[in-house]
């Protein structure tokens, strides 16, 4: 930030200052900052509640209240589409959040000691990947492999002799997770480049004055004070996939349908109980990923010591730009 | 920065590395986005093969359609532009809120707005046709206004609430790091020097929060004018933006051509509206550089 502080007034005696003129001229002003802050909280929550309320409704119309009931989460989870669903949703969302967690991370790491022109390129594909629409990136990545299927498939088959059961690549989990992991190894990238920028130098050179091997220093010094970045983005990139909606539906083939691919089916016919209570599940789910990553990063930062947003995956999303 | 490797173990050792750690999110930048947006472009003036999908030509044709038939860009762009209105101005009372009023309980309330965030959107998007819907908020003004054939559902206002709520965190996180890193003596002293609260709003607090506000729009504004989700649900498709008629061309009628000019143009209209938007406010201001990102 480039404005000059005023050292004259200290915090407290300027924080007292404003109160005594918040009291004197804007009491209605800070009653109105309150209660918009209630307004927007509630707007924000009230579809969550909703629909995990409507998930143990007894009506099987969705819309109509009319006692408590459990019995959706077991219709749904016997139900074989949402088994094969959920199944699906965890393969891509657990192997994107590898891979992408992986690339991203080493990216970063690489990036560190380029010339300034190949920094730029990369930089600057980093960001097309995050700020082209998403349905641009789906629908570009689905001519791109359907065009690139239809010339490498004859060979396939040609190299494969003869048969109706050669293998051909179609679409699936590997091109759902291939659109995935492009969008998310650039958010890891720059969380992990936030963290990195903001890091201690010195012990990493006191290391190599130890003459500790670049493998070494990394394995005890780097990577330590990058976890929680790296877990942060490990997170969110399996949350995106498993949440994401558009480039999945572009790039599903029959049997890989995931959980919003599901949603999304069932909605369009009229919400359901059950599809609440399968929402419900999900909530439960990433929201308790969430919490997970968020003790883990709280716990890491009270061994370390550290401090403000390195220590929740919330400071960190809040603050990577 | 290089790296003490770099000085130690003599560069070829080193650029390898670095080779290795860039090699794979470069592969996959140059894979799956470079040649895919450029096949868009050059699919975007080939013509539909007889059973869908891309048949090589030389025609401008797909273009000229995108520009006959305008709507679907028209109101994604207008949507768009009054959705970001609409977060920004409820994400800065509350973002103003956050960072200056609150105090010790700031990282929890930080996380509250995390998680709604976190979790899934389509799921968020669709819980609106059980609120807005004939047997809640649309019933309930329908009654209080005389009026039982009342709807929110299917139309732009549908649509808009969805938005705007799907979008708003995205408002508020960068203007509340920017308003959490302000130098608050600043608005202080403008006070001290005889400046109303407004005053020291427009004459401080505004030009600092700048850069926050402009990201948090092209933040906001880029997912809200590909958007096909909320206007699939909450418009019931009636409201045909963009990202409908872009599934509409490809999932559907495989007319791959005409989608791809379709893509260019909305990246195109994207560039030209943000551009502008940093035009506007950069007029009238003296040196400062506002960045995108």
């Amino acid at each position: 930030m480039s404005a000059p502080a005023i050292p004259a007034v200290s915090p407290r005696l300027a924080g007292g200052r404003a109160r005594a003129r918040g009291e004197r001229f804007g009491g209605i002003v800070e009653a109105a900052f309150r209660a918009h802050a209630v307004l927007v909280y509630g707007f924000l929550y009230l579809p969550i509640v909703v629909v995990i309320v409507f998930a143990f409704n007894a009506n099987s119309l969705a819309t109509i209240w009319t006692g408590f009931s459990t019995e959706w989460f077991g219709a749904a989870l016997e139900n074989r589409v949402v088994q094969k669903a959920i199944e699906n949703s965890l393969i891509v969302a657990f192997f994107n959040a590898i891979l992408a967690t992986t690339f991203g991370t080493m990216a970063a790491l690489g990036l560190q000691r380029v010339p300034p022109r190949l920094r730029l390129a990369f930089d600057a594909m980093t960001y097309v990947s995050i700020i082209v629409p998403e349905i641009v990136i789906a629908l570009s990545t689905l001519i791109f492999l359907a065009t690139a299927f239809d010339v490498v498939n004859p060979a396939l088959a040609g190299l494969q002799g003869d048969g109706a059961d050669a293998f051909q690549l179609g679409r699936g989990h590997a091109t759902i997770i291939a659109a995935h992991v492009l969008f998310n190894t650039s958010l890891v990238l720059l969380l992990v480049r936030a963290r990195l920028s903001s890091m201690d130098r010195t012990q990493v050179e006191a290391s190599y004055d130890l003459f500790a091997t670049p493998w070494r220093t990394f394995r005890q010094i780097t990577f330590p004070q990058l976890l929680p970045a790296i877990v942060a983005g490990f997170l969110l990139a399996f949350t995106f996939s498993f949440d994401d909606y558009v480039i999945t539906s572009f790039l599903a083939g029959p049997g890989s349908s995931t959980l919003p691919l599901y949603v999304f089916g069932q909605v369009k016919r009229g919400v359901s109980p059950e599809t609440n209570a399968v929402a419900a599940m999900i909530f439960a789910f990433t929201i308790g990923t969430l919490l997970i990553g968020q003790f883990l990063l709280a716990r890491n930062a009270r061994r370390t010591g550290a401090r403000g947003s390195e220590a929740s995956v919330a400071g960190m999303i809040t603050e990577t730009r | 920065m290089t790296g003490p490797a770099a000085g130690r173990r003599g560069p070829s050792r080193s650029s390898i590395a670095t080779g290795i750690l860039l090699l794979p999110a470069g592969l996959w930048y140059v894979l799956l986005l470079v040649a895919p947006l450029l096949i868009v472009v050059l699919f975007s003036f080939g013509e539909k093969a007889r059973n869908g999908g891309y048949e090589p030509a030389f025609v401008v044709d797909n273009y000229g359609q995108v520009l006959a038939r305008p709507d679907p860009f028209l109101d994604s762009l207008r949507l768009a532009t009054i959705g970001t209105i609409l977060t920004m101005l409820i994400a800065l009372p509350l973002a103003y809120f956050l960072a200056t009023r609150v105090g010790g309980r700031k990282s929890l309330l930080v996380l509250l707005l995390v998680i709604p965030f976190w979790t899934s959107f389509l799921i968020r998007t669709y819980s609106w046709l059980i609120i807005l819907g004939p047997r809640g908020a649309a019933g309930f003004i329908g009654d209080a206004i005389g009026d039982p054939a009342f709807r929110i559902l299917g139309t732009e206002i549908g649509v808009l609430i969805g938005m705007t709520y799907g979008y708003l965190p995205l408002m508020i996180f960068p203007l509340y790091v920017t308003l959490e890193r302000m130098d608050r003596s600043l608005v202080e002293a403008s006070k001290d020097l005889g400046a109303g609260r407004w005053a020291s709003f427009r004459q401080i607090t505004l030009p600092i929060i700048l850069p926050g506000l402009i990201t948090g729009s092209i933040l906001v504004f880029i997912p809200m004018m590909g958007e096909y989700v909320i206007p699939a649900i909450l418009g019931y498709g009636r409201t045909f933006l963009i990202g409908n008629a872009l599934v509409l061309d490809f999932l559907e009628a495989r007319h791959w051509p005409a989608g791809a000019a379709k893509a260019v143009g909305l990246i195109a209209l994207m560039l030209i509206s943000i551009s502008a938007y940093l035009w506007f406010l950069n007029r009238g201001r003296r040196t400062r550089e506002v960045s995108v990102l």
